[in-house]
């Protein structure tokens, strides 16, 4: 009991700093360069953790995210240019981006939550291409090829930056927040035993299609309003970036290379991958190197830590607790179908 | 006594093969009734269709005088019809407790409070914390018919409950069924291939052949019913396998 409270204190106090460190970065760190990294690792931890929220949880891998961060961003365009919003008013149309987000993603799961795995997969870029087809071809609605560029915002450089690493602090913030909070919920246990055996969830009384699509719509909200703050970050947004497939991808590769379905798992993915990326895209111009390198680490964790660090790296600290003995048997990864080969199986099969 | 739950003229095809052809079965209140049959004469697929994972061609499912036919399963589980699998299904990356909580309905404190009653109730109670997938098979099928208790089923459906389990196990599954049956009235319908369970247990015994009922009765006629016996042994004389 005494250890427990011990570490308790210790990750107690571990987040306080954390929070310090988190909250007075911008104050050592004030260069522009320097915010923008951050700025941009913010916007992937609070995106890939409401894609965790729902694909994390249930299994059912989207690669449609985009749908719903780039609408956000041309909400907010679109809105600011057609109502003569400017300045720092434009922070106000922030609400409609989430809730073009949400209202977006009601139909989207309706039809692509009918299927399952591959099939949800394929159906998910496909709604993601028809969004990028109509940012480029409804001209006058969202700009064609030219996109939308942002109300200016009157402050200086480093303003600019510090007050946008403050707001998607918040909502990184808040995002992970929301996903701790699904997850310890009735739906979000639900929306666990649907990644394990859907029918079986049914078969016991849940509404699997009601959760799923609450924390599909949940997840599309955050990202909508994400997209939007992204939007006034970059101030423009183009078919291609804001319905971008690298987006999707670069989700993806964060969390199953942090652990997908945990909550920190996405969060280290973010931090690591997002700066790298980012780093790598500047310093060379033409960009296929970082999209290179996110395909070779996309084959390393899939080869190495296919669970993620955070699942692989809690086995290996309890391994080293026990000196070597394991304290519990290995965790199989899928559930054993085969009951020959698990302990009390008679030999009738 | 009144029927429960009843399945009028069932039939339900796959291509061209009738799965069940005119099948009705009856189950009466606060009774065990058994379903055997050789196999593929379409006792899980009569599980399927009363519990919405498959659909009648034809013919209607009651649930005490109430029309349920082609319900979605979560329906029917809601209406009171638990059931289990014949190679279990559990939630394997849910904790034991985590599992129970998924079919308990709402009400933390509460749900919990009767969860680990009803883990405890099968005997795998100091397992609650471990991850579902490390437990052993017959710990998961103990696991599974803990689950469906947890909302308090009217009918329970065990589709092999005895399979792959060893004796001694089978001995706790069928005193707990007992006991459910004779302390909370709760009635029940299982599929088993093992002939010692069924008699030793039911009140009643069905028994299909080609998805149609050949033999209704206590266990004592049925093991001397020549159609049942026909039904297993065949013409010529093959004794049935289990799958």
């Amino acid at each position: 009991m005494e250890t427990i409270s011990r570490q308790r204190a210790a990750a107690g106090l571990a987040l306080v700093l954390l929070a310090v460190a988190v909250i007075v970065f911008p104050v050592v760190f004030s260069s522009p360069v320097v915010t923008n990294y951050a700025v941009y690792a913010l916007i992937f931890v609070a995106v890939v953790t409401a894609w965790n929220m729902f694909s994390g949880f249930s299994g059912y891998i989207s690669l449609g995210q985009a749908v719903f961060f780039g609408s956000g961003a041309y909400a907010v365009g679109i809105a600011a240019k057609a109502w003569h919003i400017n300045g720092v008013g434009v922070f106000a149309l922030l609400p409609l981006a989430a809730a073009v987000g949400a209202v977006i993603a009601v139909p989207f799961g309706l039809i692509a939550l009918r299927v399952r795995r591959h099939t949800f997969i394929v159906v998910t870029i496909a709604v993601f291409f028809i969004f990028q087809l109509m940012a480029f071809n409804l001209n006058s609605f969202t700009g064609g090829t030219i996109g939308m560029s942002a109300p200016f915002l009157p402050w200086t450089p480093t303003a600019f930056n510090d007050r946008f690493y403050y707001i998607t602090l918040a909502c990184a913030v808040a995002a992970v927040v929301i996903a701790v909070l699904v997850r310890r919920s009735r739906p979000g246990l639900q929306l666990r035993a649907i990644r394990d055996d859907e029918d079986r969830a049914r078969g016991l009384g849940v509404r699997t299609m009601r959760v799923k699509l609450a924390v599909f719509v949940l997840s599309a909200t955050i990202t909508g309003l994400v997209g939007g703050v992204w939007f006034l970050y970059l101030t423009q947004v183009l078919p291609q970036s804001g319905f971008d497939p690298l987006f999707d991808l670069s989700l993806v590769l964060m969390a199953f290379l942090g652990g997908l379905g945990t909550i920190s798992g996405p969060i280290i993915g973010a931090l690591l991958i997002e700066p790298g990326q980012l780093y790598l895209t500047i310093k060379y111009t033409n960009g296929y190197l970082s999209e290179i390198l996110l395909g070779a680490l996309f084959l390393l964790i899939v080869l190495f830590v296919p669970r993620g660090i955070v699942p692989t790296a809690g086995e290996w600290l309890k391994r080293l607790r026990t000196r070597g003995r394991p304290a519990v048997p290995p965790v199989p990864t899928a559930p054993d179908p085969d009951p020959a080969r698990s302990g009390l199986s008679g030999g009738t099969r | 006594m009144s029927v429960l739950l009843r399945t009028e003229g069932i039939r339900k095809a796959y291509g061209g093969v009738h799965a069940l052809d005119t099948c009705t079965v009856e189950v009466e209140e606060g009774t065990v009734a058994g379903l055997i049959g050789p196999n593929g004469s379409g006792k899980t697929t009569l599980f399927n269709v009363i519990t919405g994972y498959a659909k009648a061609d034809a013919g209607h499912v009651y649930l005490a005088g109430r029309k349920i036919t082609n319900v979605s399963p979560d329906k029917v589980f809601a209406l009171g019809i638990g059931r289990t699998f014949q190679l279990t299904r559990i939630f394997a990356s849910l904790t034991v407790l985590e599992n129970m909580l998924v079919a308990s309905p709402n009400g933390r404190a509460a749900a919990r409070r009767r969860a680990m009653e009803q883990l405890d109730f099968v005997g795998i109670a100091g397992h609650h914390a471990e991850l579902a997938g490390t437990l052993s098979y017959g710990q998961r099928k103990l696991l599974e018919l803990a689950y469906v208790l947890v909302a308090d089923p009217a009918v329970i459906l065990l589709d092999e409950p005895a399979g792959g389990v060893n004796p001694t196990l089978i001995n706790l599954i069928a005193d707990r069924i007992r006991q459910l049956n004779a302390e909370q009235g709760k009635t029940f319908l299982i599929v088993e291939h093992n002939m010692e369970f069924v008699m030793g247990l039911c009140d009643r015994v069905t028994v299909l052949d080609s998805g149609t009922v050949v033999a209704s009765g206590p266990p004592g006629i049925i093991r001397t019913d020549r159609r049942v016996l026909n039904a297993y042994l065949g013409e010529d004389l093959e004794p049935a396998e289990d799958e």
